[in-house]
């Protein structure tokens, strides 16, 4: 079976700077791969590039056979593959019900016109909204918040409303953008669960970048490691452990850095 | 009915009561027949303002809408006098050329955010005022002056508007008829606002990189949203232009681009009506100061500081407190 998803020799530039050089994995169906890396490692650099946010420099992130990169990301999302922010990107005005209503704009069958007179296909898309917003925030549970202003949000709610934003799209892959930073023990546990689900139950492949070690090893089916913008290693949370070069420019530093 | 409340309902029947019957009442007692011409422009200027308030709904400053009203006098005005339109067609299509015109100038400039896209649009006024100064089509600075009065339309023989020609109170016409498309305007910017479209915008205003991530084209809904906001800026300009019976560059400048902004900010961002009643407030603000001559600015622009300083959601934030969006 062909992956879903291929990241093909991407490299990045900034100038003089490289942010990626040459990185190449695939992304099977159904999995969950995370991306991690110290910082500047050029994570972020590379989720902007598969959701078309930035172009790349030279090589190409591949789709379902499709060529997806150096599009615009309105155009990647149409085809599935959708990003979330880190916890300060959200609607801010919005309550959380209502950001899940808008975020179902890829599934509206009715024109911007049609439900500007009203057609009959908008009140029934309005219908469906309403309905789907409901049994995703039920499903996230979210139900108890979804009058919530998302300015109001703790820092938990916010992130787990980033994934309800980024799943009423229907997507196929869903790409998260540290969805651990910051959190404690148990609210991390909660998320990994959450993330799993949403793999599990809606079928969604999952991409991650991610700083937390220990729920990346737990959550993970597979590791790719960047360090300095290039792809050291790539296998099962096992392997990565094992594998000396990570442990080398990654693992040991970082050990260091928060004193585990 | 119409998903309005029934208090909405009863607001919305006191207002059109109060401007079709109220006002001619109250102006035919008092004999301030000069009224009708400041309530008329009033209701003009609102249409306009309808536009800006529009484009800061997708979170933009557009300083620009003078321009657009220019715009729509002028094609109004050329249409009727050079190429003998009746005036009820040449209305839409001065609203439309405006609205074309807004797409091409938008496609470059509608990617710029916050004071740049604010600072461009600034310039437009100016540059759409000297094209009618450089332009043989728009006469120059002589501009284009005895504009014949919008004549009467009639379908089958049947008469659907009147000859304003004809007419023993032209006033009263115009005032009704720029009420009318200032009511439509407003009903349609509510429709707007309240559908799928106004959702969107709402998204894009709050966050655009969230908004193009959950699948919005954000570049062709800013220009759709744009070419709506001058739309509205071609249609009040037009009508201003019947009104005066005559067009000239400086019918619409800078400053009245900057008075478009000001009424959505006085009335209030947050609310579809806002800048009706904000250029409403505004105008009658700036005549009932007359009287203090030469401080008649410094204490205009005192009050305008205090307003905003002290109700940044406008002036319609004292009746539906914070927040809201109706």
């Amino acid at each position: 079976m062909s992956p879903l998803l291929q990241v093909r020799n991407v490299t990045k530039k900034y100038g003089g700077l490289t942010a990626n050089n040459d990185i190449s994995f695939d992304v099977a169906e159904n999995e969950i791969l995370s991306v991690i890396g110290p910082n500047g490692a050029g994570k972020s650099t590379l989720f902007k590039m598969i959701s078309s946010f930035t172009p790349t420099t030279t090589g190409e992130v591949i789709y379902r056979g499709e060529r997806i990169s150096n599009l615009r990301p309105h155009i990647v999302a149409r085809k599935g593959v959708v990003r979330t922010f880190q916890e300060t990107t959200i609607f801010k005005s919005m309550t959380v019900r209502e950001s899940v209503v808008v975020a179902q704009h890829l599934r509206a069958r009715a024109s911007l016109a049609g439900y500007f007179w009203g057609s009959k296909t908008a009140k029934n898309d309005v219908t469906a909204f309403g309905k789907y917003a409901d049994e995703l925030l039920e499903f996230l549970g979210m139900s108890d918040i979804s009058k919530e202003q998302a300015s109001n949000l703790p820092q938990g709610s916010l992130r787990a409303l980033g994934i309800a934003i980024g799943l009423a799209t229907d997507p196929k892959v869903l790409l998260l953008d540290e969805p651990f930073a910051g959190m404690n023990h148990d609210e991390t546990m909660n998320m990994v669960n959450l993330v799993r689900s949403v793999r599990d139950e809606r079928g969604v492949t999952v991409m991650l970048v991610e700083h937390d070690m220990p729920a990346v090893m737990s959550i993970s089916d597979r590791i790719v490691v960047l360090n300095f913008g290039e792809k050291i290693a790539e296998g099962t949370p096992s392997e990565i452990q094992n594998n000396e070069k990570v442990i080398e420019a990654y693992l040991g530093s970082v050990d260091d850095e928060i004193g585990m | 009915m119409f998903g309005f409340s029934s208090k909405q309902l009863i607001g919305v029947g006191l207002f059109l009561f109060a401007i079709f019957i109220g006002v001619p009442l109250v102006i035919g007692a008092t004999g301030r027949w000069d009224f009708y011409f400041t309530l008329t422009s009033v209701a003009l200027l609102a249409i306009a303002s309808a536009g800006v308030w529009l484009t800061f709904y997708i979170g933009r400053i557009n300083i620009g809408q003078g321009a657009f009203a220019l715009i729509g006098a002028y094609v109004s005005a050329i249409l009727v006098v050079k190429a003998g339109w009746s005036f009820w067609i040449s209305l839409p299509a001065a609203g439309l050329f405006a609205a074309v015109v807004a797409v091409l100038i938008g496609l470059p400039i509608l990617r710029l955010r916050g004071v740049y896209f604010a600072m461009i649009t600034l310039v437009l006024t100016q540059v759409v005022t000297l094209t009618a100064l450089a332009l043989p089509v728009t006469n120059g600075a002589k501009g284009i002056s005895n504009i014949p009065l919008p004549s009467g339309i009639s379908v089958f023989g049947i008469p659907i508007l009147p000859d304003f020609a004809a007419m023993e109170n032209t006033k009263l016409a115009f005032y009704y008829t720029a009420c009318i498309i200032m009511i439509l305007t407003y009903a349609a910017l509510y429709r707007l606002v309240n559908s799928r479209l106004g959702h969107l915008c709402r998204s894009m205003q709050q966050n655009e990189e969230l908004a193009s991530s959950i699948g919005v084209n954000i570049a062709y809904i800013r220009i759709v949203i744009f070419a709506i906001s001058s739309f509205f800026g071609g249609l009040g300009g037009a009508m201003f232009g019947s009104i005066a019976q005559s067009v000239y560059p400086s019918s619409f400048q800078v400053a009245d681009s900057v008075n478009f902004m000001l009424n959505c900010f006085l009335g209030g961002l947050g609310y579809v009506f806002g800048p009706m009643l904000g250029t409403l407030v505004l105008y009658f603000g700036w005549d009932l100061l007359f009287e203090f001559g030469k401080y008649q600015m410094l204490i205009y622009s005192t009050i305008l500081i205090v307003i905003i300083r002290f109700l940044p959601n406008g002036l319609l934030s004292i009746r539906f407190g914070k927040g809201g969006d109706k």
